[in-house]
């Protein structure tokens, strides 16, 4: 389960995972718009080559990647399959009753299948080599300007950060409570749906009313411990921008401009 | 001298509760004293630590710390002298990292980075956990989490440390060893510390310079602990545990050999009897 909250970052010495999570951040945001561009297989190929690229030096290996794609699976299957339909161009290949599949309809799943994969594979590096804690303080250093029309980006960021630290520990209590039910006979995972989701009824209960509890024991423990506002407090963890950060934007930067010239091959 | 915590006549209650918490509470307590306070579960022990950092405020009495009342406008003043571990190592570990938690005191108190990036070392120095600096808590265990909790209390320096049941989530080695970690810091700081510690382990209170005794909200008692705990018939009475050594005294007394009238450890109980022993 917390694989697919947290995304699951791998340690690693890489540069990648050296990079400043603004950087891959930012990074990750710009490729989404920047993967726009590709208008022909050239670009394709190209956007390909450079996400192989990056991949390769993650030093991951291509597999954890894949991998990252499954729990998508199904959207991506879904969104390709509906693609066939809203082409009406082309040469029709096969046409029955209101469908119509046109030869424009197979190429233009086939380019939202490609992009969709490049979209993942490439922000799943972000991910993988970062620390959520990371990315989280990446998000509130990207977000601090619009502290200036009110918003509590250091609450939130704290907010988000303890969030982070307290999942172990919930996973961990949700286990030795299912075990306890179980213990009790209460059966996980059998029956049909509704008789499924009512089995999580005496596991979500006692989580909820113990998460509350914890909540007001940490709020009275940082009390305690003389915290104020979010917004007058000095930071213990900083993030750095070094040099690999500027050759990172730099290879981004000549990848846009050559994907932009594929445009014209 | 000037007592480093002062209740006047303090009552608390909760709201909706129909019987206060404490009641008419006045107390001194010195500086540089270890102080155990002992009662039964929902005697107002926690009640009576939160009223001293103004974790809770008190419905009637007042307080003071080191001189300082404690009310709205001296807060965080009182939260800088009174440092507070409570009892579940999980629920007060705030950092996502141990560095991170120990640092999460002086980020309040504005501290510069330059500083922090020294305190932080060297309180984990104090408690033996500098080479878990960046470990996760969800990788540590109870007893590292909470020396992790004192390290963090440590780096602000206060002069009261309140320690409330700390040690009893943790297993008799864990125990054993963050007692005898508080004690060695307390040596250490000498009369600059004061510990307040809450606690149902009767060892860790005989070892106190002062016990306070607290039922249903009512103070019942300061004294030292030979004198609390070689009356038996007392505690019984406040539904309190009567130490193994006494408990064995009065066995002996029963019989009619003649025992020792002070309080007396188990260790300190046993070397009487070997010493009965030999006389024998
Ligand atoms: N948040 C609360 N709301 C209402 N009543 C409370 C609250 N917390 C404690 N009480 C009540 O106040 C009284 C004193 O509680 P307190 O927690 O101070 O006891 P304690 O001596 O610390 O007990 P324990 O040994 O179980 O920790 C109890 O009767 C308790 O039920
Ligand atoms: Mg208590």
């Amino acid at each position: 389960m917390s694989n697919m909250i947290l995304g699951r970052y791998l340690p690693g010495v890489s540069w990648v995972h050296r990079l400043d999570a603004r950087t891959k951040f930012i990074l990750s945001m710009l490729f989404i718009f920047v993967i726009f561009m590709a208008n022909n297989i050239y670009g394709y190929l190209f956007a390909t080559a450079f996400v192989a690229l990056s991949i390769i030096m993650t030093g991951l290996g291509f597999k954890v990647f894949f991998n990252g794609l499954k729990p998508l699976a199904m959207l991506m299957l879904i969104t390709t399959f509906l693609q066939l339909f809203f082409m009406n161009t082309g040469t029709v290949l096969v046409h029955w009753w209101i469908f119509t599949i046109t030869t424009d309809g197979v190429i233009n799943s086939v380019i939202v299948f490609v992009r969709f994969m490049l979209i993942i594979m490439f922000t799943t590096i972000l991910t993988l080599t970062t620390p959520p804690l990371e990315v989280a303080d990446a998000m509130e250093s990207l977000m601090s300007p619009l502290r200036k029309i009110g918003v509590p980006v250091s609450e939130l960021a704290l907010m988000v950060s303890i969030a982070l630290r307290f999942v172990p520990t919930l996973m961990d209590e949700a286990q030795s409570i299912m075990n306890a039910q179980r213990a009790r006979g209460v059966a996980f995972n059998e029956g049909g749906l509704i008789q499924r989701a009512k089995s999580y009824v005496p596991l979500l209960i006692p989580l909820f009313v113990n998460a509350i509890k914890r909540a007001i024991e940490l709020g009275d423990a940082m009390e305690a411990r003389g915290y104020r506002d979010g917004e007058h407090r000095t930071k213990f963890r900083v993030l750095k921008y070094t040099k690999i950060d500027g050759v990172a934007f730099a290879a981004f930067f000549i990848f846009a401009i050559g994907l932009f010239a594929t445009r014209f091959i | 001298m000037q007592p480093i915590i002062e209740f006047k006549d303090v009552s608390f209650s909760y709201p909706n509760a129909e019987q206060p918490a404490l009641k008419n509470l006045s107390l001194q307590i010195q500086k540089g004293d270890w102080v155990a306070v002992i009662g039964h579960n929902g005697s107002g022990k926690s009640t009576f630590a939160k009223l001293i950092n103004y974790l809770l405020i008190p419905t009637s009495g007042s307080i003071t710390v080191d001189g300082i009342p404690v009310d709205q406008e001296h807060v965080y003043d009182i939260r800088d002298l009174v440092g507070m571990v409570f009892q579940n190592p999980d629920n007060q570990f705030v950092g996502a990292t141990v560095a991170d938690d120990v640092a999460f005191g002086l980020e309040n108190r504005q501290v510069p980075r330059e500083k922090m990036l020294e305190i932080v070392p060297d309180a984990l120095e104090r408690v033996q956990m500098n080479a878990y600096a960046a470990r996760e808590p969800a990788r540590l265990s109870g007893g590292q989490k909470q020396r992790v909790a004192i390290a963090s209390v440590l780096a602000v320096e206060p002069k009261v440390l309140i320690l409330d049941e700390a040690t009893s989530m943790l297993d008799p080695k864990g125990r054993r060893e963050m007692i005898a970690l508080v004690h060695e810091l307390k040596q250490e700081l000498g009369a600059e510390l004061t510990v307040l510690s809450i606690t149902h382990d009767i060892d860790e209170a005989a070892s106190a310079d002062e016990v306070v005794i607290l039922n249903d909200g009512e103070l019942m008692g300061v004294d030292k602990p030979e004198v609390i705990f070689s009356d038996a018939e007392r505690l019984r009475r406040l539904g309190l545990a009567v130490p193994f050594a006494e408990q064995l005294k009065a066995k002996l007394k029963a019989r009619g050999i003649k025992v020792p009238e002070t309080y007396q450890t188990t260790e300190g109980m046993a070397e009487w009897i070997w010493q009965l022993h030999s006389k024998m």
